[in-house]
């Protein structure tokens, strides 16, 4: 469970990234984060792990206070929480394998790490969710070789790999194609369903985030001003949280 | 026309450089007491120098296979130390890795002394610590190749692509997993790609240290100066020149393969 107590951001150049944000984000939930772009969604996300420093409130973990946690609570949450994001985040000259190894890099002792010992068991773990995301016979091939798609396939067996039970993902398919997007979405759907990991979407596609979500919560100059299901999302709610200039057309998909 | 309307508008600057370098060569020539006569009334030295270097004494080629080994290994040697010692600095070196500025600053202020000192004073110094030989000739060489490619590599580091550490940090990996994990893949090619250049550099720069009595090749160069062996003077030389640029090419095929 995470709970966002009053939170609020402000960046040293004064920016208020977020304002009072109070929430709670249940196990095995699949919430979407909608906004405007600035509105402060990886704000937000980037404070689940604190890769982001928040300056007002409190963020719970299980109960757990993130703000308060030292460098090596830090670090221990920080293995249970995945992150995927727009540009992917892998080493690209380096091997998938290397790429969903680095997934646990957190849980092994610096010496082992440097020198890359890691155990029989997670040889195999990696292997098993490379065939999850039906990468099984890129083991070896450098990510630079991979479309799109496929190396945000790679991120997603990082965070499985590092047993993640909160998947936070900043715009995963910001720039992916539509057919791919949809792919990508669905595994991480079947991963929130058949495994009950807890995923948090930032997501500029309004009909995805409803077609997919338990939740949507929209932001609007770092403020929560909607926090519903998809239904309860109309059409008026949306010209509100996009200040009238969304641009919606049939489906309901926002381009923003 | 003005000629304050064409290229020349600032004659009175150029003027001045001009006065000003006549005047540096004019107290130059006072200082050193130059004789520009000698140039002349010396020519005959000039040209016996002259009839004995273009006549290369090829049958002291021989001799000179063994010194040129030496010359190559300890470059070899060297250049294999100061990158292996460059690495960790070059990491220490940027706030990527130590994530404190002044640690950055104080490491690459030591980095910046360290490049100031010339090679052959180097040499000079050491030969006087550690006595005349190839030892010395590798040390410094590794402290050479030390400098410039400790300040190629944090370059490098400087212009990764950041994503990845964002990715290591998330899942709770400390400075040093995070280098070895996402920094170094990214450079890797590029190391190995400076090794071979400061290669080719210390190849060349051996060749020379020898001079100053850190063994290999420029003993011998050394050696045929001093006896005014002139005609031995160009075999070496000839000798050098052939294999600096075999090293040149092959290592810059191998480096061009490496991208
Ligand atoms: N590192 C930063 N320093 C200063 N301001 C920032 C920084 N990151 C984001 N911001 C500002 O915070 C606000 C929210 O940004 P962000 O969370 O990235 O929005 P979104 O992800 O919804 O597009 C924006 O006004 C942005 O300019
Ligand atoms: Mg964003």
């Amino acid at each position: 469970m995470i709970t966002f107590d009053h939170v609020s951001k402000v960046y040293p150049n004064g920016v208020r990234g977020l304002t009072d944000i109070s929430l709670t984000i249940n196990d095995g939930d699949f919430v979407s984060i909608i906004g405007l772009s600035g509105a402060g969604k990886s704000t937000l996300l980037r404070s689940v792990n604190r890769l982001n420093d928040i300056t007002g409130g409190d963020i719970l973990i299980d109960g757990k206070s993130l703000t308060r946690a030292n460098k090596r609570e830090l670090k221990q949450i920080r293995r249970t929480i995945g992150l995927i994001s727009q540009q992917f985040n892998l080493v690209k000259r380096s091997t998938v394998q290397k790429n969903v190894l680095s997934g646990k890099l957190g849980y092994y002792s610096t010496f082992k790490s440097v020198f890359g010992l890691f155990s029989k068991a997670d040889y195999a773990l990696c292997n098993e969710v490379l065939k999850k995301v039906e990468l099984s016979d890129k083991l070896h091939e450098r990510c630079d070789n991979l479309s799109g798609g496929q190396q945000q396939r790679v991120s997603i067996a990082r965070t499985l790999f590092q047993e993640a039970r909160i998947i936070l993902a900043d715009e995963p398919v910001a720039s992916l194609d539509p057919a791919t997007s949809q792919e990508i979405l669905d595994e991480l759907r079947k991963i929130n369903r058949t495994m009950g990991k807890t995923v948090i979407v930032n997501i500029h596609s309004i009909a995805l985030a409803k077609q997919y979500s338990d939740r949507i919560l929209a932001l609007q100059d770092g403020r929560l001003v909607f926090d519903g299901t998809p239904e309860a999302l109309t059409p008026d709610v949306l010209q509100m949280v996009y200040k009238g200039n969304a641009f919606l057309n049939d489906e309901g998909a926002a381009h923003a | 026309m003005k000629i304050r309307d064409t290229v020349h508008f600032q004659w009175y600057k150029t003027l001045f450089v001009v006065v000003l370098l006549g005047l540096c060569l004019y107290t130059s020539i006072r200082a050193t007491k130059a004789d520009f006569g000698q140039l002349v009334t010396n020519i005959g030295q000039v040209n016996a120098f002259l009839t004995k270097l273009s006549h290369p004494d090829f049958n002291y080629l021989p001799r000179l296979v063994d010194p040129m080994v030496k010359t190559l290994k300890m470059s070899a040697l060297g250049t294999v130390l100061g990158v292996l010692l460059a690495i960790p600095f070059a990491f220490l070196s940027t706030t990527v890795v130590t994530g404190n500025p002044v640690v950055t600053h104080v490491f690459r202020f030591f980095l910046n002394i360290i490049r100031t000192i010339p090679n052959l004073l180097l040499a000079a110094l050491l030969v006087a610590i550690i006595g005349i030989g190839e030892a010395t000739g590798v040390v410094t060489i590794a402290i050479f190749t030390f400098g410039v490619t400790s300040q190629l590599i944090f370059e490098s580091i400087e212009t990764i692509d950041y994503a990845p550490l964002e990715a290591t940090a998330a899942v709770g990996a400390n400075r040093l997993k995070t280098a070895v994990w996402a920094v170094w893949p990214q450079i890797a090619s590029s190391v190995l790609s400076y090794t071979f250049y400061a290669f080719e550099l210390n190849v060349r720069a051996s060749a020379v240290l020898g001079y100053v009595g850190a063994g290999g090749i420029g003993v011998k160069l050394n050696e045929a100066l001093g006896l005014f062996r002139y005609e031995r003077v160009s075999v070496i030389i000839l000798f050098i020149f052939v294999i600096v640029a075999v090293v040149d090419n092959v290592s810059e095929s191998i480096r061009r393969r490496l991208k």
